[in-house]
């Protein structure tokens, strides 16, 4: 949407005045038609305080090449589509700012550890195999009929898994892995959040099928505790965490099937 | 993947701090080999003693000392990303706590052992 006209020629100011500060906006660029590999343009661009690095990527794609491509939706922190590496730090554009990096360059590329589809996009496929694979959806311990009512949760068994039910899947703490980026095929930080988030739940008996995933060669053992995962993590869901309680409860499985041969994993 | 650990401070330091279980495995053999020089009797455990006042060993175990203490505080840092999370009367501990009380275990310990050693050794 345009300022309405009358303000601008009221403060006498646009985009490109004098007074008007310029940021220089790397970016790494590919485009999969005609580049064989990623290649950096550096783009001018002016900007006001309140503008985030997907704003700036918004002015170059509306001002400087149409053909630059990102994903964003919400602008607020909570689609997680806009995540991006800034000056080598995962983060989702829309909440960092620019007037934070000025007057030094921002350097954005797609995020690490995962294939570049075009420009800051990615292929996130593997991931959402990933997801599909931890069975994300509570597996009744009981199946209960509509007239024996609803599933009673308490409060504490609630705080059990809710920190881990914020995940927005923006994929930040696979960037921020090196694990994930030495072997491709670890399950990795968000999805391991989101299987510990149904495994801890109350209601959820599906335990033993999931910890079959988690012990196995894609499991939690590739993790060697780095913790970056947690500290990238714009909801705070502690995905490392999640990973390193599951080297426990693997590692119990793993003992505690000789006392109770029915339990655990094979 | 090459040099990845280095691109990024928060790596540098992870490495560091892996980096010092090495001084943990070099104690861990010196101690090893006085046992076996003990066991090989008197001559060869005063020559391991007369090894350890080597100025250049003292200078190591300094240099160990250091090591280890920035291992333990560094491993203690990492509890509330690896262990459950600790509730005490239906409130779950804060991680600063947790790692405060580890701190506070190990220098306690660490004190109780140097003393009782000490009076052994008076």
């Amino acid at each position: 949407m345009a300022l309405p006209a009358k303000k601008q020629t009221r403060k006498g100011k646009n985009p490109m005045s004098e007074t008007q500060k310029i940021i220089e906006i790397e970016v790494l660029r590919y485009l999969p038609e005609s580049d064989q590999a990623p290649h950096s343009e550096v783009y001018k661009v002016p900007f006001t305080d309140d503008m985030s690095v997907l704003q700036g990527a918004q002015y170059i794609k509306d001002h400087f090449d149409g053909s630059l491509t990102f994903r964003w939706s919400c602008r607020m922190a909570i689609c997680g589509s806009c995540g991006m590496m800034i000056n080598g730090i995962p983060k989702l554009s829309c909440e960092t700012f620019i007037r934070d990096y000025y007057p030094n360059r921002i350097s954005i590329e797609a995020l690490a550890n995962f294939p570049i589809e075009k420009d800051l996009v990615v292929d996130l496929s593997g991931f959402i195999e990933k997801l599909e694979s931890i069975q994300p959806y509570i597996i009744p311990k009981e199946p209960r009929t509509l007239a024996q009512g609803e599933y009673i949760q308490t409060p504490a068994q609630f705080a059990e898994y809710i920190q881990f039910t914020s995940c927005i899947n923006c994929t930040l703490c696979y960037a921020a892995c090196p694990q994930v980026g030495l072997n491709p095929d670890f399950i990795g930080p968000a999805a391991m959040a989101l299987l510990h988030r149904y495994n801890m739940d109350s209601r959820d008996g599906g335990q033993a099928q999931r910890m079959e995933l988690v012990a196995s060669e894609e499991g939690v053992y590739n993790c060697s505790a780095v913790g970056y995962c947690s500290e990238v993590c714009p909801k705070h869901v502690d995905p490392g965490n999640a990973v390193n309680v599951n080297k426990i409860n693997a590692a119990k499985d793993y003992f505690l099937r000789f006392l109770s041969p029915k339990g655990g994993s094979k | 993947m090459d040099g990845w650990w280095k691109k990024n401070p928060f790596y540098v330091e992870y490495m560091v701090h892996e980096g010092t279980a090495l001084f943990v495995a070099a104690y861990a053999i010196t101690l090893l080999v006085g046992l076996v020089r003990l066991g090989q009797g008197e001559a060869a455990w005063n020559g391991w003693l007369a090894a350890m006042q080597n100025p250049l060993s003292v200078v190591c175990h300094l240099a160990i000392l250091v090591a280890i203490a920035y291992h333990a505080f560094t491993w203690f840092k990492l509890f509330p990303l690896t262990m459950p999370p600790i509730v005490v009367n239906g409130k779950r501990v804060e991680p600063g706590v947790v790692v405060g009380s580890g701190w506070t275990a190990a220098v306690v310990v660490g004190l109780a052992l140097l003393g009782l050693v000490w009076r052994i050794a008076a």
